[in-house]
Parts: structure tokens; C-alpha cells; sequence
């Protein structure tokens, strides 16, 4: 039996068949679709290195059907650019040596990426212990833990200091 | 992973008929359900999805006053509710100190609750024993109940609304989860097609609002499993101890109430004396499993330092480090 999933795939409608349920969103976005920036690390669920956003939420995409996900939403490491400027975590991942080898990367972009735009935010205001907390599922074997905590918090002020400068 | 097929009802009635079929197994948020089909543990022959069922993704007041969370409500969802936050916060303090953000954005209320005891072999990572239970084990089966969650909602007296083909039950959450029998692990007692359709929160239970505490030992700050973890509540009044509510994670094939020491804490002034002796009668009947007698005694200085910090009080916002006894939030221990 085939399924047909519809998405808004970084910006754009698509209509994909599966002939098989068993696809996870991280398979079909790396084996199908040619989106590879998205990494396959454990494939269950622990390493975050999978994260995608999902109408407006991080989710591991191992852990997450294909098939169950007609209608959303999702976002990739590919749509964060726009008109060949990095987004402004992308941006302050490299200023801040956020990386190493770059596995784990796109993972932990799209993380904190969600999680500035999200409801967690608010919670976790200025403190770096939030915030490591709350970047916890996403694992880097390199150790720029730090570097990716500095990126975050240098993202999050100046996205929240562009608002201001648009909104003025 | 086995082949299977997928459905997604759109009505509640044809998923109870379609989760009756043989080999069906319902699919929510998919984190465990999932994981256990990745590696074999679980194969079932049809999928089928009920995230999208009317009436199972809110959190609202009962006639009777009591709050039910749907079966769909995402873990991060109901931590971050205002009505949690203010009058059962040990839930959202549970849920925050469970797995990853990303994880607790798709796994469910129903999901979490339904957890089945996680075996070592499981997490491919560790073949010891430390995380086997000291209460309640039988010789065939030691391991432990893997959710935050379920303890805090186990101190709370939580009900569980189930619906079948003969229509909707509720049960206590603490009858619901048993302890292994004989030579089998307990399975849930969920008939054939029966499908969790809300946890269900008794008003009473929000007299413990302002002192309660949810505090985890784990072998990390963050994302891991609990090796000992204590849900800890006290009614307060006049300086005393009216009542208190007390649950052990990390130790049993369930959550692990303990009458016995909530008897002892009511009436009681609070302090070190008396919850020391609140410990001991909570772990008492506790046996190693194997090399883990450890645990007994961590688990009885966690009560101890729980019933500490329940009694000073809910703190106005969940810690850095939700159920971190290493959380700076915690200042000075008062008793421990």
C-alpha cells in the first residue's frame, strides 16, 4: 500500500508516495529527498545529531515515521540560509568555533535554532546552566560543547537585537 | 525492523476496532515504541496512529474538579502548562528531568506512562546491574520502571481513563503498573484494542502544591535513566506535617509508594530525625539483585534529602537542573 505525505519542506509543498511505512523522517530526508546536511548518528533517538524542527518543534527525525507526518511542517540545516546568508546561528557556530569535526552540527543548529524561536526560551533567559541543560540532547564527541553554548547565547542576543532594530 | 502496515483512525471508536486486530500495537509520539522496533524487542503487524484522535491532546478541569491530561500531550507540553506549574509542579520538575528536550517534544503522556520495564540488554550500552531493582524483584525479573513521570503521578494518586470496546474505565495508576509474578515480567494490564486515553489528577492532590519535590540520581546531570529517584510531597500546616506523599523511582518494576513511611511523617514536625526513620521505613524489605545493595542506601538518603527539600518548600521555578540534588538553586541542604 502506498501512503502519500504531504509537507511543506523548508518552505516548499511537497507530495511524497511511500510505498513503505517503515521510512523514519531521517531516512527520508537523507536516502529520498537528497538532504543529507541532516546526520544519521545512533538512530535512537540519544545522540540529537538527527534534529530537525517539526511545525515548530525540535524532534530527533530517526525517531519519527514519515508516514505520520502528512500535513507539518519541517525544517532542515538546507532551509535555515536564505538568499546565501548563513542564519544567524549558523553564523555564530563558525564565529565561536562551535565545531570540530562538524558531525554533530546541523543537529545542534537546528536545536537551538527551535529552541530560541520556541516557548523554552523564555524560560531559560541569560543562564548558561538552561541552557546547557536544554542543548543536552544533542551529543558532541569533539567537546565544543563550549563554543556551541557561546554561539547560542551570542545568536540569541543579537536575533532578539535585530527584532528590536526592525521593530524601531 | 519487521514489516508492517499503518492506519491512522480518525475517530476513537475505529481505532479501539482496529487496535484489537492481532499483532496491532498503538502508535503515539513513537520514542519508545519505535526504539523497541529497532531492535527487535517489539514487531507488530499493524501500526496504529491515534495522535490525531479528538479529545486526547489537552489538559482541562474535570466536572468534578479534578485535571485530566490527554494520552496526546506532549511531555513538554505539560511541563510547561500554567496549570501544572501551579498545582502539581513535582509533574513538570518529573517530566523536565527525563530524556532530551527533542525527546520529550514527541513522546506523549499515555506514551511516558506506558513505558514498559527497561531490561539492561535494552540500552545496547551497559550489560551491569546497577540498574536493577532492590524492591519487589522476583528471581526471572529485576528491572525497573523507566518513568519520572510515573512516580511523581504515582505520589499523587493519579487515575488512568482507559477505553474499550465497553467504554471508558478508570484506574488507579498504582494498580494499573504491578510488580513481576513468578517467572514473567509484569505486563500492563491493558485488554486487547483497550487504548490509555487520559491520566487523570484528583484536586486533593494539589494540597501538596507548595512542598513538593521530584529529585533524581542518575549517572549524569542530564538525559539518563534514574538510578535512584524520590517523589516527595507534604501537606503543610501550623509548622507540621498534615500528610505526606512518597514515591520511589529507579528501585522496582513499578513506582514505589510507601505507606508505611507516610504514616510515620504525618503529624510530624519536620526534621532530620523524622525523616530518617521516614527512610528507613521506606526502604524496608529492600534486597540487592545483584551487585547494587548500594542503592539501598542511596535510596534512603534520597527520601531523606527529598523530604529536606519538600519541606523548605517548591521552589518559584524548576531548577537549572530539574531534580539535580547537585542543583546550585537548592542553596544550603536543611536537614541532610
Amino acid at each position: 500500500m502506498t501512503h502519500t505525505v504531504n509537507l511543506v519542506l523548508n518552505g516548499e509543498r511537497r507530495a511524497i508516495a511511500l510505498d513503505d511505512p517503515r521510512v523514519t523522517l531521517l531516512d527520508l530526508l537523507r536516502e529520498r529527498l537528497d538532504l543529507t546536511g541532516t546526520k544519521k548518528g545512533c538512530d535512537r533517538g540519544q545522540c540529537g545529531a538527527c534534529t530537525v524542527i517539526v511545525d515548530g518543534r525540535r524532534v530527533n527525525a530517526c525517531m519519527s515515521l514519515a508516514v505520520t507526518l502528512d500535513g507539518a511542517e519541517v525544517t532542515t540545516i538546507e532551509g535555515l540560509a536564505q538568499n546565501g546568508e548563513l542564519h544567524p546561528v549558523q553564523a555564530a557556530f563558525i564565529e565561536h568555533d562551535g565545531l570540530q569535526c562538524g558531525y554533530c552540527t546541523p543537529g545542534q543548529i537546528m536545536s537551538a535554532v527551535a529552541l530560541i524561536a520556541g516557548g523554552e526560551a523564555a524560560d531559560i533567559g541569560d543562564d548558561p546552566e538552561r541552557l546547557r541543560e536544554a542543548m543536552s540532547g544533542n551529543i558532541c564527541r569533539c567537546g565544543a560543547h563550549r563554543g556551541i553554548i557561546e554561539a547560542v547565547l551570542d545568536a540569541r542576543t543579537r536575533m532578539a537585537d535585530a527584532k528590536k532594530e526592525q521593530a524601531a | 525492523m519487521n514489516r508492517f502496515d499503518y492506519i491512522r483512525p480518525a475517530s476513537l471508536e475505529e481505532a479501539l476496532a482496529a487496535g484489537a486486530r492481532p499483532g496491532a500495537a498503538y502508535l503515539a509520539g513513537g520514542t519508545n515504541l519505535l526504539d523497541l522496533m529497532k531492535v527487535g524487542v517489539a514487531a507488530p503487524a499493524l501500526l496504529v496512529d491515534v495522535t490525531r484522535l479528538p479529545g486526547l491532546d489537552a489538559i482541562e478541569e474535570t466536572a468534578e474538579g479534578d485535571l485530566r491530561i490527554g494520552a496526546m500531550v506532549r511531555n513538554s507540553d505539560i511541563a510547561r502548562a500554567p496549570e501544572i506549574k501551579a498545582l502539581f509542579p513535582m509533574l513538570a520538575e518529573a517530566l523536565l528531568s527525563g530524556a532530551s528536550a527533542q525527546l520529550r517534544n514527541a513522546a506523549t503522556a499515555g506514551g511516558n506512562v506506558l513505558q514498559r520495564p527497561r531490561a539492561a540488554l535494552l540500552d545496547g550500552m551497559r550489560g551491569d546491574d546497577r540498574d536493577l531493582a532492590v524492591l519487589g524483584w522476583t528471581d526471572a525479573c529485576a528491572c525497573v520502571h523507566p518513568s519520572d513521570f510515573a512516580v511523581a503521578l504515582a505520589a499523587l494518586d493519579a487515575r488512568l481513563e482507559i477505553a474499550g470496546a465497553a467504554g471508558l474505565r478508570a484506574v488507579p495508576l498504582a494498580d494499573f503498573l504491578s510488580l513481576p509474578e513468578g517467572a514473567a515480567e509484569a505486563v500492563p494490564a491493558l485488554a486487547a484494542g483497550e487504548l490509555l486515553t487520559a491520566v487523570v489528577l484528583p484536586a486533593a492532590a494539589a494540597r501538596v502544591a507548595g512542598h513538593a519535590r521530584y529529585v533524581k540520581l542518575r549517572e549524569r546531570t542530564s538525559f539518563a535513566f534514574a538510578l535512584v529517584s524520590v517523589a516527595a510531597a507534604l501537606e503543610m500546616e501550623g509548622g507540621r506535617i498534615r500528610s505526606a506523599r512518597l514515591a520511589l523511582g529507579g528501585v522496582a518494576h513499578k513506582p514505589w509508594r510507601t505507606p508505611a513511611a507516610e504514616a510515620a511523617l504525618a503529624g510530624a514536625a519536620p526534621g532530620p530525625e523524622v525523616f530518617a526513620r521516614a527512610a528507613a521505613l521506606a526502604l524496608e524489605g529492600a534486597a540487592p539483585s545483584g551487585d547494587n545493595a548500594f542503592k539501598i542506601e542511596l535510596a534512603r538518603r534520597l527520601v531523606a534529602r527529598a523530604l529536606a527539600l519538600a519541606a523548605a518548600g517548591t521552589p518559584a521555578r524548576v531548577p537549572a537542573l530539574p531534580a539535580s540534588p547537585l542543583d546550585a538553586d537548592h542553596g544550603a541542604p536543611a536537614y541532610v
